[in-house]
């Protein structure tokens, strides 16, 4: 089963990446888990610069933006 | 880079080739289309004060939105060639004073949200990058910024853009620089370092982008910041109408003028802990210099709006103790106190 995170302290944009991420996860249609990160020591163990960032299965797979549906698609699956 | 590699990105070269193209025709002709709609069109009189205030309206709100779609679509493309991590690969290891002038420059063209100021501070900290030019960056990237300049450029004129930008690099430098000397390093939260390996990650290799994918972040950042500011332009754009067909000159003069002595520390006590972005910021500053004020304070008080703030007090506090921060807001808020007074003087 494929885990997702999403990394961010709640701003705007966080909320929007959670959104299409669970969107693409669903549309893809495997099981999977969904996890909003908002501690910012944990956000920092994955060495990120910007946030939001999207984590999948332990590796940062995007930071700083919001994708699209379509490349979330990609990122996840 | 093939420019013609699929058929899509082909058709979108098109699109932006046809798009500037149009732009340019269009902004060259925007005063008599404006000119023609207001008496021709409306059928208001020439040297009314409504005729007045509607040609100002529907010639500059048109203008200040297509500058506004260019320059951020322009930069929007810049800054797909700055990442964080890149900029951090640029700066960590550099000494003080050549690394705050470069702090201060990359803020403008690194992509940064306030938001993301605690993972970027630990970033840069963790990966070498000394405090004070640390800050360079963080006072610069929120400050600096493409609104902003565009906003000024399309209101006021090259002159005040020109300034703006040239002294809110300068304050993002200076005030770095002073920050690095204080040694505050211990008011930093420990934590911080203790998350040392930070440095490893990224070498500061950018992503492999197609031109393809940085016109397409271009039309993005269009699209969430024209998006979230047109609004803000457009009611700044209609006090300046306003001001420009009815009110009296000169009318703040007496309150934020030059000769009121204290009008500038007053300007930056009012705008630190205020938050706003650039463009919501533009109708009051119109409003006030429409009116008389004097231009140093309104630019103090646009600067203390949207460099400092708050909520970015707030974030900054789960790495910085409140000594540091007060440091670090005292004297950012000095630097701006001095242009205020230093423009008033000149000008």
């Amino acid at each position: 089963m494929k885990k997702i995170q999403i990394l961010g302290t709640g701003c705007a944009k966080c909320q929007k990446l959670a959104a299409v991420a669970d969107e693409a996860a669903k549309a893809l249609g495997a099981p999977y888990e969904f996890e909003k990160v908002t501690d910012l020591k944990q956000i920092m163990s994955f060495k990120v610069m910007s946030t939001p960032a999207l984590v999948v299965d332990g590796v940062v797979k995007l930071a700083g933006r919001v994708p699209t549906i379509d490349e979330a698609k990609q990122l996840i699956g | 880079m093939n420019l013609s590699a699929t058929p899509s990105s082909s058709i979108r070269f098109c699109a932006v080739a046809f798009g500037l193209a149009g732009w340019w025709l269009l902004y060259r002709h925007l005063s008599e289309v404006a000119g023609w709609l207001t008496h021709a069109v409306f059928g208001l009189e020439r040297g009314s004060h409504l005729g007045a205030s509607v040609e100002f309206f529907v010639f500059e709100a048109p203008k200040v939105m297509m500058l506004l779609i260019l320059v951020v679509f322009g930069v929007g493309i810049v800054r797909t060639f700055f990442t964080p991590e890149r900029t951090r690969h640029l700066l960590a290891g550099r000494r003080e004073s050549v690394g705050n002038v470069l702090a201060a420059l990359l803020g403008t063209v690194t992509p940064f949200c306030s938001c993301s100021a605690v993972p970027l501070f630990i970033g840069f900290v963790t990966a070498g990058v000394p405090l004070g030019v640390t800050f360079s960056f963080l006072i610069s990237a929120p400050m600096v910024n493409e609104v902003a300049l565009v906003l000024l450029f399309g209101m006021f004129g090259w002159k005040v853009a020109g300034l703006y930008l040239g002294l809110g690099l300068i304050i993002a430098i200076v005030a770095g620089w002073v920050l690095g000397r204080l040694r505050l390093e211990k008011y930093v939260e420990s934590w911080v370092y203790e998350n040392g390996t930070n440095a490893a990650a990224g070498d500061g290799a950018t992503p492999a982008l197609s031109w393809s994918d940085r016109v397409r972040a271009g039309v993005t950042a269009v699209r969430e910041i024209v998006g979230r500011v047109w609004i803000y332009v457009l009611l700044g754009i209609a006090v300046g109408a306003g001001i420009h067909g009815f009110v009296p000159e000169n009318f703040m003069a007496s309150i934020m003028g030059r000769d009121a002595w204290w009008s500038v520390p007053l300007a930056v006590l009012l705008g630190v802990p205020m938050y706003a972005n650039a463009a919501s910021i533009i109708p009051v500053v119109q409003a006030l210099l429409g009116k008389g004020a004097a231009l140093g304070t309104v630019l103090a008080f646009m600067m203390a709006v949207i460099g400092l703030s708050l909520p970015e007090a707030i974030i900054l506090r789960q790495v910085l103790k409140p000594r540091l921060i007060a440091t670090f807001f005292g004297v950012v808020a000095g630097g701006i106190l001095m242009v205020g007074y230093l423009f008033n003087l000149v000008l």
